[in-house]
């Protein structure tokens, strides 16, 4: 493509849609924004990536002890700690993904300042960070399995387990940009994620199953909640209970309502960012 | 030649609230709705009205004192920020330099900061690739490639952030001020590098305090004042241009009839008078200042002058203030006059004075980089070639072989 040919517009009075192509275009970029934050989060620490599974594994010890083998906690027929353990890693998709894509604005402020790309590539980067902490900590979860001999049916793992993963994927880009475009205007979200993700972490069955709560409307009310139908779906990929598929498209749907939405809000405030970062 | 470039009525508005982030909380956000969302931010147009067109080939300069829209005119052609209104159109890709090693990171090796920085810059990797060997043989810095940025000199995270820019190849590739910092040699070698971009055909836009790296690498230049567009010519007729209105020079000044900022205005500059009409190396320089009361009945006590003495990089040099020796002043009539006398060590070349007034810590009058001094060639050491010597000043020292009496022990 001779790109002399490649006529450019900027005019003040046109709203232009999401350029899924212009994203695609830096798709390098995107790779090398995270490639950066994966290799500077790990460079000069002592046990490396090894860090992606240690903490979950630690939090999941002090569960199963306080929560599988002192409170008898239900844990789907699975147990307690593979309950724990696969709740966790999926969470933390969704919790240090938001985190870590809210505060990609501010700390890459000077970056922004002084160049352009689509300003999306940086919470889209900050996600792609949590994702592959938790494909590492996918090695220890099949360690896990094989040693609480947990048999998972094949096809039924291979359907709802990457479905899960989804499910939690387009939440934390959705709440991420949200977020991340909001932070750049008013840095009260940086102080308040931390605080607001610790708060939602009991209100999503990560230490208890969503089936134990009796109440229907509430059972349903927490499904709105899209991480509750992701860590459900993840745990139903282990075993051979009947899922609830009311739950499932409640939470899917509300994940794709707030990707949806967090496009929309980034998108109506990329324009503010290099003014405001 | 066919236009490469098309900038048509470009205008750019800040509202002040928006620029200081520490005004952007939630809490005021929202106080400000209950109020009916009265917005009572001061606005302010960056740029005003800009409108100029830059054919395939062109370099462009683009001139103006500090504050005058020229990065943020830098910053809309090249997407960073978004136009308030107008219209732009181009051809080709824009790569905007407005700083160099932006994405470096302390902790990955020079290589990567390569590949960092360059993807930043709007580079592909296989691109970045193909240009590996030429940047990393541009820099200077060796061997130290492979290792973390962090243990590089000052000196050579800045070669190896220039080299990165000089490699860029856009259609259009939009310049702010770099080349202001890094050694003399280094800065020769960026400036012909430039030559040889401007030689294969390519559109450079050229923000630069620099005027002669600016007549040499510019055709074509347009002068910015307070975010208009004053000016648009050759690059030689837009430094002359630049000279003789926007900077004043002469032995006596006016000041009386100038356009001003939005200062208080109470008590204002009148006339400037310099003791020669050049000043030759090592000599004070020297001049007076008269004021005119537009307010008599506003008060006139403590009066302070503040006094910049700036060279052509835009580099602060000297700050003189009748505050910093704690003297502050009672104007009592017009006919009053200050003298200025500032000790010198300045490299030849020419100066510009950014001169302030207050009264009680209210700006009354401010200029920036506004009135021309030169200083003559010529070095108090009896060298005989003057442009050899490095530095922004000419100190006196000593150097004595052998004199054991004073060697520092």
């Amino acid at each position: 493509m001779n790109s002399k040919d490649n006529t450019f517009v900027i005019d003040a009075n046109s709203r232009t849609p999401l350029n899924l192509k212009e994203i695609w275009e830096f798709r390098e970029l995107l790779y090398f924004f995270a490639w950066r934050d994966i290799k500077v989060k790990y460079k000069q620490t002592f046990l490396g990536v090894t860090w992606a599974f240690i903490q979950p594994f630690l939090m999941m010890l002090v569960l199963n002890i306080f929560f599988g083998q002192m409170l008898h906690f239900p844990s789907e027929t699975l147990p307690y700690s593979v309950f724990a353990f696969t709740g966790l890693i999926i969470w933390n998709i969704f919790s240090s993904g938001t985190i870590n894509s809210s505060n990609s604005m501010l700390t890459n402020a000077v970056i922004i300042k002084k160049n352009y790309f689509p300003r999306i590539i940086l919470p889209l980067a900050a996600v792609i960070v949590s994702l592959f902490d938790f494909l590492v900590s996918l090695i220890l979860f099949g360690g896990l399995l094989i040693w609480f001999r947990v048999l998972p049916d094949v096809f039924r793992f291979i359907a709802f387990f990457p479905f899960a993963v989804l499910i939690a994927l387009i939440t934390t880009i959705g709440t991420g940009v949200i977020i991340g475009a909001m932070s750049i205007r008013f840095r009260d979200f940086r102080i308040v994620m931390p605080f607001l993700i610790q708060l939602l972490l009991f209100i999503t069955p990560v230490i208890y199953p969503i089936s134990a709560v009796s109440n229907k409307t509430l059972y349903h009310v927490l499904a709105l909640n899209p991480m509750a139908g992701a860590i459900s779906l993840a745990r139903a990929a282990l075993t051979h209970n009947p899922v609830d598929w009311t739950i499932i498209a409640i939470s899917g749907g509300m994940a794709a309502f707030i990707f949806i939405l967090g496009l929309l809000v980034f998108k109506r405030n990329e324009t503010l960012i290099s003014d405001f970062a | 030649m066919k236009t490469i470039l098309e900038v048509i009525s470009v205008s750019k508005k800040y509202s002040l609230s928006g620029i200081n982030p520490a005004y952007q909380t939630l809490s005021g956000s929202m106080s400000n709705f209950f109020r009916g969302g009265k917005n009572e931010a001061r606005e302010f147009w960056a740029l005003n009205d800009i409108s100029f067109e830059v054919k395939e080939g062109d370099t462009l300069g683009i001139i103006g004192r500090n504050g005058a829209g020229k990065t943020t005119l830098l910053k809309i052609i090249s997407r960073i920020t978004s136009p308030t209104s107008g219209r732009i159109t181009g051809k080709g890709k824009v790569t905007s330099l407005l700083e160099v090693g932006t994405g470096f990171h302390l902790e990955l090796t020079g290589r990567e900061n390569i590949y960092m920085n360059g993807s930043i810059l709007g580079l592909k990797k296989k691109e970045i690739d193909a240009k590996l060997e030429e940047i990393v043989e541009f820099s200077g810095v060796g061997e130290f490639i492979d290792n973390p940025l962090k243990f590089y000199s000052s000196g050579m995270q800045l070669r190896l952030a220039f080299s990165i820019g000089a490699h860029l190849e856009p259609e259009i590739l939009a310049i702010d001020e770099v080349l202001a910092v890094g050694d003399s040699l280094f800065q020769q070698k960026c400036i012909e590098k430039m030559t040889s971009i401007v030689k294969s055909g390519r559109t450079i836009l050229f923000v630069s305090h620099n005027m002669q790296a600016l007549k040499t690498i510019c055709n074509k230049a347009i002068v910015l004042d307070a975010g208009k567009k004053v000016f648009d010519g050759t690059a030689e007729a837009a430094v002359d241009y630049y000279n003789t209105e926007h900077r004043l020079q002469g032995q006596t000044i006016n000041l009386l009839d100038l356009s001003r900022g939005k200062y208080a205005g109470e008590l204002i500059f009148r006339e400037l008078k310099f003791a020669s009409p050049a000043f030759q190396y090592g000599e004070d320089i020297s001049f007076s200042v008269l004021l005119k009361t537009v307010n008599p009945s506003a008060r006139k006590d403590n009066v302070i002058f503040g006094v910049n003495v700036v060279d052509r990089f835009g580099n602060n040099i000297y700050h003189v203030s009748n505050l910093l020796t704690n003297q502050p002043f009672t104007h009592n009539a017009d006919a009053d006059g200050y003298q200025f006398s500032i000790k010198n060590n300045l490299r030849p070349g020419q100066y510009t004075l950014t001169l302030c007034l207050t009264v009680n810590d209210v700006v009354q009058d401010f200029f920036t980089e506004l009135v021309t001094f030169t200083v003559e060639e010529g070095n108090p050491y009896g060298f005989s070639k003057t442009g050899f010597i490095q530095g922004m000043v000419f100190p006196g020292f000593e150097v004595k072989q052998n004199a054991r009496e004073t060697i520092i022990k």
